[in-house]
């Protein structure tokens, strides 16, 4: 009960953090367009939408699957060996021609899932803390694939290659599996008990538990959909290279670029505050800015130079928003004690 | 905080063995023996000394992570912080010996102000510590790269690599000398006010706050030590491999594992300075071990991931058991649900 | 062996079925196109564990180390393999000509030097006319970043010409595919591709080549028994196992002890590992898959008071360096980095309609003892991270545009 009313002025205050989130992706998007036009380049064509959304959905897949985890209060950092083992099993699955197209993605979906509930289950039966349970599960899985695969396996049919190159209207069908992915997230946040134990574990386990909520349960679930939904990205990125590949994963750096998409989206990294909503809107500004990038030729090593200051420059943005909004309180920003 | 407590010394020594700061230094022992027996020359006391120098860099990085960790953050710009200092060395000491000291306080102003800028955007821009010194970490990467085409021209001159290459006498390493150096600081550093609050800082920021402490200056002051522990790592690995872009790479994961191993609580408040240091050189005795072993190169991971989470877990047993007879812990509310994971903020909050 | 067989089998299906399925995944179609997606299934590409040999590429390269090469010595990087030649009178042009280049990334010193190389070839080709402009995307290492990329030079339409330095080879094939389709010139270099649909695939000879170079020096130089270390970089990139792949083969039958380690060219992982084969007994040689970070492994020898091995590196200066300084027993191998001009001279051969050869392969020649002070002098004044073979001495930015990077 106490979990719900606890949920109340978080809400509040994530919707305004939201509305922030897309006040700066619309500056990205103006400042990029008037950036790329000054180059005498044309920003907004056809092609280069579609390559700023098929950036965007890989990381928004591993992206909304870290947001339900960051909310519980945990992280996940085993999410590029999670994608690449999901790319392994889907592709050498798939092998055997269009008949092992379903076996293949059930069979990488069940294997992330099971990851991820191991996760979940070493994070809260064995009270190890998320960073290190995950980094730990990420270096058991990294030396697997290692010593398993030295190169790429497996083999995509073209009738599965077809999702990684459709577009429907102009957009990536992999974007719009995405979105959706990322509308049942936000249901299950907002319309569900699960969702609303997430928010109040994330926010305080202890009150939580005091309030009759097993804090355990959706930890262990957080996990697992995490793992699924970078399952999901690792077999996109199977529909996109034709062949499983053990390194495919850690190759993006899913697993910081994640955790920093997802505080960009307005989350707090210390749990109990965000939404799926906020963290596509920080995807989609690391796409838009990636892509500016690219197409202005910027010297890739400038590239992190940038990449890293608008991670801060725009979480300092938010949080400097949330702190003015309540100055007469003890609770500074991140630390969300009850 | 085991150890700073008063008690006798027999007491405290045997209390702490069983605490998971105390039990990094069995860990050690088993491991060290463990190496020992599977290669007798280990037990040389030349090979021991020059195992110790070249451990140095990790076991200090873990003591500057230490001090971040136990107040509750993360620095995750070590490695960048080092690569950072390894291209200054290549590129502004090279290989003029008249640039050395100058080259040297260069490094250290550098490592100085990335620890305020960590520090302040943590502090005073509200910014999680994951998240600023995450994007710390690729601005510095992205610079130091970017201003030197991807590389240094070359090592720095020998007699400034021979901090980190050398010995005292030509039998004592000084990056032997220097970890002493660091660790009797450290320790000393944390039995001094500042170190006490920095735990109860790490412990519980609302009660610290609330009791007068200046959060901004002793957070900030924690990450100064973090990047500048950084950079003296940073001076002895040029010495010891040379300039490489990649030299660096990994150490702020292999710090935080490190002081995680030595029995550090992450979310703050709690842990033993040396113990990092000795969680650091475990580390190094479990390569050693998977190596000499003969185990595939590409199953060490695997090796390591398994022996990290149970580390931890044990610790997290033995923190529990540890605790237990002690009641008398002043009633400190609930911890940071910060960064701090559920299951250590339920456990915590349960025992109280 | 099994796996071996039916892969030998299906090499060509997978061919033929990778260009037909290309024609349904073309980034640009509509949904529709599922409609020809009836293609047979493609099989493996690659095996894993550990079956990266293939003895008949491995004969290849063995003949290929003496083979005569077409064209002046004095010119390496236009010098080729005679062999079957690419027609390219349709695409030959007066209008200077757009480049697009996917590059993989930049991210170590031999990508570092040709890069530059290929800036002062581009300047030059600017200069005579024959090129506009070269737009470069560079995919930090990252496949999917690389197909993106490739997609976009595809959708904007706006290349004369691709050139592709591709990421890895299996996971890049589709999208060279559908860059052939377009119709312009495909270049392909470094890396290859499973698709021989490029105007031409510039390399030098090839990774076996080098593990048969290096291993055969080691055997040369070591008795039978010897205690070797492999240091090598990392995994699963095919232009280093096939290294490796040699190496081991022949310095097992030679009968010497074999250690392999992954480095990540990290220096300091490096010399621990030395300093802990070192520790266990003795090490008579050391074998690397790239020069990259040769000293540390030296001064791990030096640290420990112990005897320098018989040691090959790579024509990285720091390597060529070192090995002058302590007058070891040495060779440096040679990935030819002046492969990274070709590419822009095979535009200037497209652009002029002359053909151009469907494999280009380029001599490796690996730099012996008594060529290193030669290589040393032509270099002198280069950084440490710089190649010998480079290639770019009479480039218009030379020295100074390797020198100040």
């Amino acid at each position: 009960m106490s979990a719900v009313v606890g949920a109340r002025p978080v809400r509040r205050r994530r919707l305004s953090t939201t509305a922030i989130v897309f006040i700066v992706l619309a500056a990205v998007l103006v400042l990029s367009a008037v950036l790329v036009t000054a180059a005498g380049k044309p920003f907004f064509t056809a092609g280069n939408l579609a390559a700023v959304l098929t950036l965007m959905s890989i990381l928004g897949f591993v992206a909304i699957g870290q947001t339900l985890v960051i909310i519980a209060g945990s992280l996940d950092l085993s999410v590029p060996y999670v994608v690449s083992t999901a790319s392994i099993i889907g592709a050498g699955v798939m092998a055997q021609g269009p008949a092992g197209i379903v076996p293949g993605v059930l069979a990488a979906l069940a294997v992330s899932a099971g990851i991820g509930a191991v996760n979940g289950l070493i994070v809260t039966g064995l009270r190890v803390h998320g960073f290190i349970a995950t980094l730990g599960v990420g270096l058991i899985i990294s030396g697997w694939l290692g010593t398993s695969f030295q190169g790429s396996f497996g083999s995509a049919p073209p009738e599965f290659r077809v999702i990684g190159a459709t577009l429907i209207a102009g957009v990536p069908l992999s974007t719009i599996i995405m979105l959706a992915c990322a509308a049942l997230a936000a249901l299950l946040l907002h319309r569900t008990r699960l969702g609303h134990h997430l928010y109040a574990v994330g926010g305080s386990a202890s009150v939580a538990r005091l309030s009759g909520v097993r804090t355990k349960v959706p930890v262990v679930v957080a996990h697992a959909l995490c793992s699924m939904l970078a399952g999901l990205a690792g077999l996109l990125l199977l529909a996109r290279t034709s062949v499983g590949s053990p390194t495919i994963g850690s190759q993006g750096g899913y697993d910081l670029m994640s955790i920093a998409a997802v505080v960009l989206g307005g989350t707090l990294l210390a749990g109990g505050v965000g939404s799926v909503l906020g963290t596509i809107g920080g995807v989609a500004i690391f796409a838009v800015l990636d892509n500016v990038m690219s197409v202005l030729e910027v010297n890739p090593f400038l590239k992190d130079f940038i990449r890293g200051s608008v991670i801060v420059l725009a979480v300092a943005l938010y949080a400097w928003r949330s702190v003015q909004r309540r100055p007469p309180r003890f609770r500074p920003g991140k630390e969300a004690a009850p | 905080m085991i150890a700073t407590a008063q008690r006798s010394l027999g007491q405290r020594f045997l209390s702490g063995l069983a605490t998971p700061s105390g039990a990094v230094f069995v860990l050690l022992v088993v491991l060290l023996i463990g190496v020992i027996a599977m290669n007798p020359n280990f037990a040389e006391p030349g090979q021991l000394v020059r195992f110790l120098s070249r451990t140095a860099p990790i076991a200090i990085a873990a003591i500057g992570q230490f001090f971040v960790i136990v107040s509750g953050e993360f620095d995750l710009s070590m490695g960048a912080v080092i690569a950072t200092q390894v291209v200054i060395a290549g590129n502004v000491i090279g290989q003029d010996e008249a640039m050395i000291l100058r080259g040297i306080a260069l490094m250290l102003a550098v490592g100085v102000v990335v620890g305020v800028v960590n520090g302040l955007l943590t502090t005073v821009a509200k910014v999680p510590s994951f998240i600023a010194t995450l994007g710390m970490m690729l601005a510095l990467y992205g610079f130091v790269r970017f201003l030197t085409g991807g590389a240094a021209t070359g090592n720095p001159v020998d007699s400034f690599r021979e901090i980190g290459r050398g010995a005292l006498f030509g039998v004592v390493p000084y990056p032997v000398l220097i970890l002493l150096a660091v660790g009797l600081l450290a320790w000393l550093v944390m039995r001094a006010p500042f170190g006490q609050t920095l735990l109860a800082v790490g412990d519980n920021p609302v009660t610290a706050r609330l009791a007068g402490t200046r959060l901004v200056l002793v957070k900030t002051s924690a990450f100064v030590l973090s990047s500048l522990a950084a950079t003296v790592a940073g001076i002895l690995l040029v010495g010891y491999a040379g300039v490489h872009p990649s030299v660096g790479q990994g150490y702020e994961f292999q710090a935080i594992t490190a002081v995680v191993l030595g029995g550090a609580v992450l979310g703050g408040g709690r842990g033993w300075v040396l113990s990092a240091a000795a969680g650091a050189i475990s580390l190094e005795l479990l390569f050693t071990l998977l190596n000499i072993a003969g185990i595939d190169a590409t199953w060490r991971p695997t090796v390591q991931g398994a022996i990290i989470i149970a580390a931890v877990a044990l610790g997290a047993v033995a923190w529990r058991s540890a605790r237990k007879p002690k009641p008398s812990r002043p009633a400190g509310a609930t911890g940071p649900a910060g960064t701090a994971s559920i299951p250590t903020t339920t456990t915590r909050s349960g025992e109280r | 062996m099994m796996r071996k067989r039916r892969m030998g089998l299906t090499v060509a299906a997978l061919a033929a079925a990778t260009m037909l399925a290309a024609c349904s995944t073309d980034g640009s179609v509509s949904p529709s196109a599922t409609g020809d997606a009836s293609a047979p299934p493609p099989a493996e590409t690659q095996a894993s564990g550990g079956e990266w040999f293939d003895q008949a590429v491995f004969d290849e390269q063995f003949e290929q180390r003496s083979a005569t090469f077409e064209g002046d010595p004095e010119t390496p990087w236009l010098q080729y393999i005679d062999g079957p030649m690419t027609d390219t009178a349709e695409w030959a042009s007066d209008e200077p000509m757009r480049v697009c280049f996917a590059n993989a990334s930049i991210s170590n010193p031999w990508r570092q030097t040709g890069f530059i190389t290929m800036q002062q070839q581009l300047a030059a080709l600017q200069e005579s006319g024959v090129i506009e402009s070269m737009e470069v995307r560079d995919a930090g290492d990252d496949d999917n970043t690389q197909i993106a990329d490739i997609d976009f030079f595809i959708a904007q339409g706006d290349c004369d010409v691709y050139i592709i330095s591709p990421n890895s080879t299996a996971a890049l094939t589709p999208a060279v595919d559908r860059a052939c389709e377009t119709g312009k010139p495909v270049i392909v270099f470094d890396r290859g591709v499973d698709t021989d649909c490029a105007t031409t695939f510039i390399h030098p000879i090839g990774g076996y080549a080098w593990g048969i170079d290096t291993a055969e020096f080691l055997i040369d130089n070591l008795e039978p028994g010897s205690n070797i270390v492999a240091l090598r970089i990392l995994p699963g990139v095919d232009v280093l196992e096939h290294r490796w792949a040699a190496a081991e083969r022949l310095l097992t039958e030679a009968g010497m002890t074999v250690d392999d380690h992954f480095t990540g060219a990290d220096p300091t992982e490096i010399k621990s590992i030395i300093t802990d084969a070192l520790s266990a007994g003795e090490v008579h040689g050391v074998w690397m898959d790239a020069g990259d970070g040769a000293v540390a492994a030296i001064e791990a020898f030096e640290d420990a008071g112990a005897e320098l091995p018989v040691m090959t590196g790579e024509d990285e200066m720091s390597f060529l360096r070192a090995w002058d300084e302590r007058g070891m027993t040495a060779l440096a191998p040679v990935y030819s980095n002046f492969q990274w001009r070709t590419p822009l001279l095979a535009v200037e051969m497209i652009a002029n309609g002359e053909p151009v050869p469907t494999e280009w392969v380029l001599p490796q020649e690996p730099i012996e003892e008594d060529e290193r002070a030669d290589a040393l002098a032509a270099n002198e004044g280069m950084p440490d991270g710089h190649y010998a073979r480079f290639g770019g001495e009479d480039l218009p930015g030379f020295p100074e545009a390797w020198q100040d990077r």
